[in-house]
């Protein structure tokens, strides 16, 4: 039997958020949007770390709480990484003034 | 016997051409004439010298000149020598070679190309000699090649006009053929020699020695001598125009007369028969190649004389006549008379360079021009030419004591001991012989002359330069078969006796009386066919009064044979004459035409092969390229720069991965 | 000091001179081309000198230099010369000679032409001096990149793709070589070496061993053979040469053809036949068929040719089939008549190259439909290019005859000596029949010789041609020597022959006593 609140709970949001996310990266073609994936990605994983650190912590490290500093260090990433992405996207929009990503294929073989 | 003799017999022509060709049009015309002439007179000199300390040593004459070659088991000297069948090829060769050679200062005198003519003649005359006197295979092939290099070089002379230059390269493309067969026998004899005896050489001497031990060699299924001489035969074919490589002769007349006079006449197309006599050993032998021999040399015979029969142009009639005749030493040849084989040779040099030379006279005198249907009468204006026209055509039409008798009746009682249908052959061909012959003669200096008016103006007998070797040759035309008289007359034997110690010499057993009748029935032949000539050429068109006031005996023969002549007009003459009209044809679309259609296929053949090695070798060349092009193009295709196609490829490896690890796959 | 020196003098000689020209400003073409002529002429009066210090009755290496060279790979700087390669360096020396004076009048970009040639030189020479594996290896692959650039720059219509077929091909054949030589070296005698002398002698190395299924010896003697086969060319990896041939310039040709071809039988003689005897007596039948192919069907291609180039390139085809049959037949007779045909085809060919090169400077035309009655408008040049012919066709009394003559004779007695196929074949006749065959190439040569003399020299001239100028001074240089050693090698060959009497005596021998 599962029990509701359980870690499975958790993490099968965590799932749901992570699949939404690639969903949005792979099928969108605003690149913005993407954008909006890969955040939802981002906070997929913090989610099942913390998911994981709540439930199994007190077996295993006891007092590190590893899995939420790693949420921490995940909502850092994510926002450095949105910082840069979206200046990237900026330049891009400048140059080819729309925001497909079919249209950035500059860099092919 | 060591004698430096030989060498310069070869050098003086030799380098005489040389400077010819580089200095003659510095030095000018008379010098060149001087030069050339001298040179092969000298010639003739020192092979007279050569064949006297021959026959007063009554040994072999040799020249060591260098080591020419030398392999492991080969040590080729370039060497000559003298023997007795040799001596009578240089002495016929120099002695009616400086004949034509003064003979043709005068005929070439108008001749741009004077000085090129001249060095290509004593060039020619080099390599002649070389041939005969060279005591191994493989000199004596730098000797055959070289004629063949110098037919082609003449035969081609007035080169801007393309049909001759056609000309010369048919002549040299079918010596080639011939040749290919040659050097397969040659390497079949080392071949076979080397293995069996141990003695690996091409000396004549050497191999005369050990010829027997090869007796057991088995070449593609026939016996070493058959398959052998049966090479050597074929290129004797191509080089004295046999069936089935006589077809460059007739093409040959395109070059200047004295060369057909001397190469294609007296001596480059006798060396086939030179080359049967030197092997006679060997042929000997062999007797299923002297029966092919016999046969061919028969046969063209027979064909060339009945196309003799339609030629209108005086020259080919000539050509045709040559191979014939030539035929007729195969024949000879073919039945073990190498001697009278030889003997023809000499007598056929003389008798048929004076013919050609002759035409060269006429068609001089006629301003060029060469069809006997346009000439006619001409022996009042010519009267030298015309006189000894009549002692060659005499002379090869086998009249008594003309040389061509002798040699004709001594082939014929050889025939006559060894095969009767041979003999009926040669005989019938002799008949045509006659007739054709006289034939040539009655059109061009009897009867009306049919030359135009301008030509006719300059009508005039040949300068000294040009009759004196023309009287010479009818001189020896008419003394030089006193050498060999048949057996029931009580005279000299003594060319058979002077070839003994080179040649297999046969004497057949037969009966003195048997010799004299068969000698006074191609007698008869002979005159008949002439008889048969006169009818045709003259009675019917001209002056009988004058003619028979001339010869009565000869009118009261001709008249007797002019009744039966209607009957053999009716049952004989006319199918005869449509006959070999036919058979001339014949030869020239089919034969000649399967010739010239073999080129057309093989050039065919080597389109096809060039498309194959242009489409499918070099293709297939090609098709790697193409491969790794495209191979190329496909692999490219996956970086096409869109990020979502990349992150989906990701995700799916990595989904697979994680599959295979929760083990979905049995792993 | 000089003659133990002097083989790395005649190699290295050209490739100081190609450093010489690479500082001589390229304004100063004058200067450039002096020095270039000088620096080929210093090569061949080595050569002369070779000729005349070459020892006749010693089999083994002379004129030897040996150094370390790489010594954790035993590697090692070895010249030498022998019979076989002594009369390569005397063509190769002329050759380049000529070439340089045949170049005089090269239009553009002067000094790079003169370093790639110089270059060039020094490349051949190498290949045929050098008796270390892995050096014959360096200079055979200095040789290829000039003449891709030589071709490719300096030549005609389609030069690019005529340059970059010859060089991958070529190229394609070498990694094998390579492959060959790495096989040799590691699986090889020990200690291991790349020194041909000492394998050479050893009667056959490999022996053992299997690789692919088939015996190590044979495997390795094919993949050295083939690299070798595309250069000398053997029938199916010929189609390089004609458009090589076409569309080089005259010099390059000359060289393609006098040399360059020369170095695939060269090799096959110095290393693929005294390493592994066994298996070259395995291969002589097919090698025999093969080269018969190569005289028919390169002869019959030759006739089909409108250009005249890639007709001579043909026929240079069906010329190196002779040299192949000699191979095949591994008498003395055949060596010793291949080795001369190389060098006599050297000459021919080589004539016939140059006098193309003549015509193409008048008339920029090479079809031979075009031409008809060249003697009228060009008497000395025609006297030359009849010489050329005939001496290409093997007239005998010019040097070629004696050549074909030796590989015939030598080739039709082969199976006297030489072990066929395994016993089941017919290998009795089969050299027999081959050379019967071969000698049918002596018609077809003649027919399409001649055929060419007809259509370009003989016949009425027309209009446009008659106002070429006959052969000058300087083009006469080039073919004069060439025609003098046609006609006195043809009259009077022991000074050639008698270079490689004794080596090739005692390699006959080798040959067949082993395996």
């Amino acid at each position: 039997m599962i029990e509701l609140g359980g870690l499975h709970s958790y993490l099968v949001v965590g799932a749901f958020l992570f699949c939404a996310g690639m969903a949005c990266v792979l099928l969108k073609r605003n690149v913005i949007h993407m954008l909006m994936g890969i955040e939802l990605i981002f906070n997929a994983s913090a989610i099942n770390f913390i998911a994981f650190d709540h439930f199994n912590s007190m077996e295993l490290s006891g007092q590190l709480m590893s899995g939420q500093v790693m949420g921490l260090f995940v909502i850092v990433l994510a926002a450095a990484e949105a910082a840069v992405a979206l200046a990237l996207v900026l330049a891009m929009f400048q140059m080819i003034k729309t925001p497909n990503i079919d249209d950035m294929s500059k860099l092919k073989g | 016997m060591e004698n430096n003799a030989l060498l310069w017999i070869i050098l003086f022509p030799l380098l005489s051409s040389i400077f010819i060709r580089l200095y003659g049009k510095g030095v000018g015309r008379k010098a060149v004439s001087l030069i050339a002439c001298s040179s092969v007179g000298v010639s003739f000199v020192l092979a007279v010298y050569a064949v006297l300390a021959f026959a007063s040593d009554h040994q072999v004459q040799v020249d060591h000149v260098f080591l020419w070659l030398r392999t492991d088991q080969l040590h080729t000297w370039f060497r000559l020598s003298l023997d007795s069948l040799s001596a009578v090829m240089i002495c016929v060769i120099t002695g009616v070679g400086t004949l034509i050679h003064v003979y043709s200062t005068g005929y070439m005198h108008h001749e741009k190309a004077f000085e090129r003519y001249f060095a290509y003649l004593n060039l020619f005359m080099a390599m002649m000699l070389i041939l005969v006197l060279a005591d191994n295979f493989l000199l004596m092939f730098v000797g055959w090649e070289g004629v063949g290099l110098c037919s082609y070089l003449l035969i081609g002379f007035y080169y801007q006009d393309h049909k001759n230059a056609d000309a010369g390269k048919k002549a040299f493309v079918v010596n080639r053929v011939g040749d290919f067969a040659f050097i397969v026998g040659l390497l079949s004899l080392f071949w076979a020699l080397g293995t069996q005896a141990g003695v690996w050489s091409f000396d004549f001497a050497v191999i005369r020695d050990h010829i027997s031990s090869i007796s057991s060699v088995q070449i593609l299924g026939l016996s070493a001598f058959t398959f052998i001489s049966l090479m050597m035969f074929i290129g004797a074919t191509g080089k004295s125009a046999q069936i089935p490589l006589y077809v460059w002769l007739p093409d040959a007349m395109a070059g200047p007369t004295p060369v057909s006079a001397l190469i294609h006449a007296a001596t480059m197309v006798t060396s086939g028969i030179y080359m049967i006599c030197r092997l006679s050993f060997l042929f000997d032998a062999a007797p299923v190649t002297l029966e092919v021999i016999s046969w061919i040399g028969g046969l063209t015979a027979l064909f060339a004389a009945t196309m003799a029969l339609v030629q209108n142009d005086i020259k080919k009639v000539l050509a045709y006549s040559t191979v014939s005749q030539l035929g007729y030493m195969f024949l000879a040849c073919g039945v073990g008379a190498y001697a009278s084989g030889m003997f023809h040779v000499v007598t056929h040099a003389f008798f048929k360079a004076l013919l050609f030379l002759g035409a060269g006279s006429v068609i001089h005198a006629c301003s060029h021009e060469q069809d006997m249907r346009k000439m006619g009468g001409l022996r009042k204006s010519l009267p030298i030419t015309f006189w000894i026209f009549v002692i060659g055509t005499l002379a090869i039409s086998g009249m008594f004591p003309f040389a061509g008798f002798f040699s004709k009746d001594e082939i014929l009682w050889q025939l006559w001991n060894h095969s009767k249908y041979l003999w009926f052959l040669a005989i019938f061909t002799a008949g045509l012989t006659s007739f054709y012959m006289f034939r040539c003669l009655f059109m061009t200096f009897w009867g009306e002359c049919k030359l135009d008016a301008s030509s006719k103006a300059a009508l005039h007998e040949s300068p000294p330069s040009m009759t004196i070797p023309l009287i010479t040759l009818a001189v020896l035309s008419c003394v030089g078969g006193w050498v060999w008289w048949p057996g029931f007359m009580p005279l000299t034997q003594f060319f058979p006796h002077w070839l003994e110690s080179s040649v297999i010499v046969r004497h057949p057993h037969g009966s003195h009386f048997a010799e004299l009748l068969l000698t006074a029935l191609s007698l008869l032949v002979a005159l008949g066919s002439a008889s048969m000539a006169y009818v045709f050429y003259v009675s019917n068109i001209s002056l009988p009064q004058k003619c028979g006031a001339k010869c009565k005996a000869l009118y009261k023969v001709f008249a007797n044979l002019y009744y039966v002549d209607e009957i053999y007009e009716a049952l004989f003459v006319r199918p005869c004459k449509s006959l070999s009209k036919s058979l001339s044809v014949f030869d020239q679309k089919y034969v000649d035409g399967f010739v010239n259609g073999m080129s057309k296929v093989l050039r065919l053949v080597v389109f096809i092969m060039g498309s194959i090695d242009r489409f499918i070798v070099d293709g297939l060349v090609h098709f790697f390229a193409y491969l790794t092009k495209t191979m190329g193009i496909w692999v490219q295709r996956i970086q096409n720069g869109h990020i979502q196609m990349y992150l989906a490829v990701l995700v799916t490896g990595v989904g697979f991965f994680i599959a295979l690890y929760l083990g979905y796959f049995g792993l | 000091m000089l003659s133990s020196h002097i083989l790395s003098w005649m190699t290295f000689t050209p490739l100081l001179g190609a450093v010489i020209v690479l500082m001589i400003p390229k304004c100063f073409e004058k200067a450039i081309k002096i020095v270039s002529l000088i620096t080929t002429a210093i090569p061949l009066t080595m050569a002369v000198y070779l000729f005349q210090h070459f020892d006749r009755d010693q089999v083994g290496m002379q004129f030897m230099e040996r150094h370390q060279w790489i010594p954790s790979f035993n590697i090692q700087y070895i010249m030498g010369t022998d019979g076989i390669s002594v009369t390569m360096l005397m063509l190769t020396a002329l050759l380049s000679f000529l070439c340089v004076i045949a170049s005089w009048n090269i239009g553009k970009k002067v000094k790079g032409y003169f370093f790639l040639f110089l270059l060039l030189e020094t490349g051949m020479m190498g290949v045929f001096a050098a008796l270390d594996l892995f050096l014959f290896y360096i200079f055979w692959e200095v040789m290829l990149l000039p003449m891709y650039f030589l071709i490719g720059i300096w030549g005609g219509a389609r030069r690019e793709y005529a340059a970059i077929k010859f060089f991958i091909y070529t190229l394609v054949g070498s990694v094998f070589m390579l492959l060959g030589f790495l096989a040799i070296y590691f699986w090889g005698p020990s200690p291991h070496s790349f020194d041909m002398i000492v394998l050479g002698s050893q009667g056959g190395i490999l022996s053992q061993g299997i690789l692919f299924g088939l015996p190590m010896s044979k495997v390795v003697f094919l993949a050295l053979f083939f690299g070798f086969a595309i250069k000398v060319p053997m029938f199916p990896f010929h189609t390089w040469l004609p458009d090589a041939h076409v569309e080089a310039p005259t010099a390059v040709s000359v060289i393609l053809a006098g040399v360059l071809l020369k170095m695939g039988v060269y090799g096959v003689f110095r290393i693929c036949y005294p390493f592994f005897p066994d298996a070259a007596q395995w291969f002589a039948p097919i090698l025999a068929i093969l080269a018969v192919i190569n005289i028919l069907y390169g002869g019959l291609c030759a006739m089909n040719q409108k250009d005249i180039k890639k007709l001579v390139a043909y026929s240079s085809v069906s010329h190196m089939g002779y040299c192949l049959l000699g191979l095949a037949a591994m008498t003395f007779m055949g060596l010793e008549g291949s080795l001369f045909q190389m060098f006599t085809h050297g000459t021919s060919t080589a004539m016939l190259f140059l006098l193309v090169g003549v015509i193409y400077d008048r008339a920029h035309t090479r079809g031979v439909n075009d031409f008809g009655g060249l003697a009228s408008a060009m008497p000395k040049y025609t006297f030359v290019a009849m010489i050329a012919f005939f001496a290409s066709m093997g007239l005998p009394g010019l040097s070629g005859f004696i050549s074909e003559v030796f590989v015939l004779l030598g080739s039709f007695h082969a199976d006297a000596h030489v072990i066929g196929f395994d016993q089941a074949f017919r290998g009795q006749n089969i050299f027999i029949i081959c050379t019967i065959f071969a000698a049918l190439g002596v018609v077809i040569t003649a027919a399409y010789l001649l055929w060419t003399i007809q259509r370009v020299f003989l016949g009425s001239l027309p209009e446009k041609w008659s106002t070429l100028k006959d052969i000058n001074t300087r083009e006469l240089i080039t073919l004069v020597p060439l025609a003098f050693l046609a006609i006195a090698l043809g009259i009077y060959p022991m000074p050639i022959l008698d270079l490689f009497h004794k080596t090739l005596s005692h390699f006959s021998q080798f040959l067949t006593a082993g395996g």
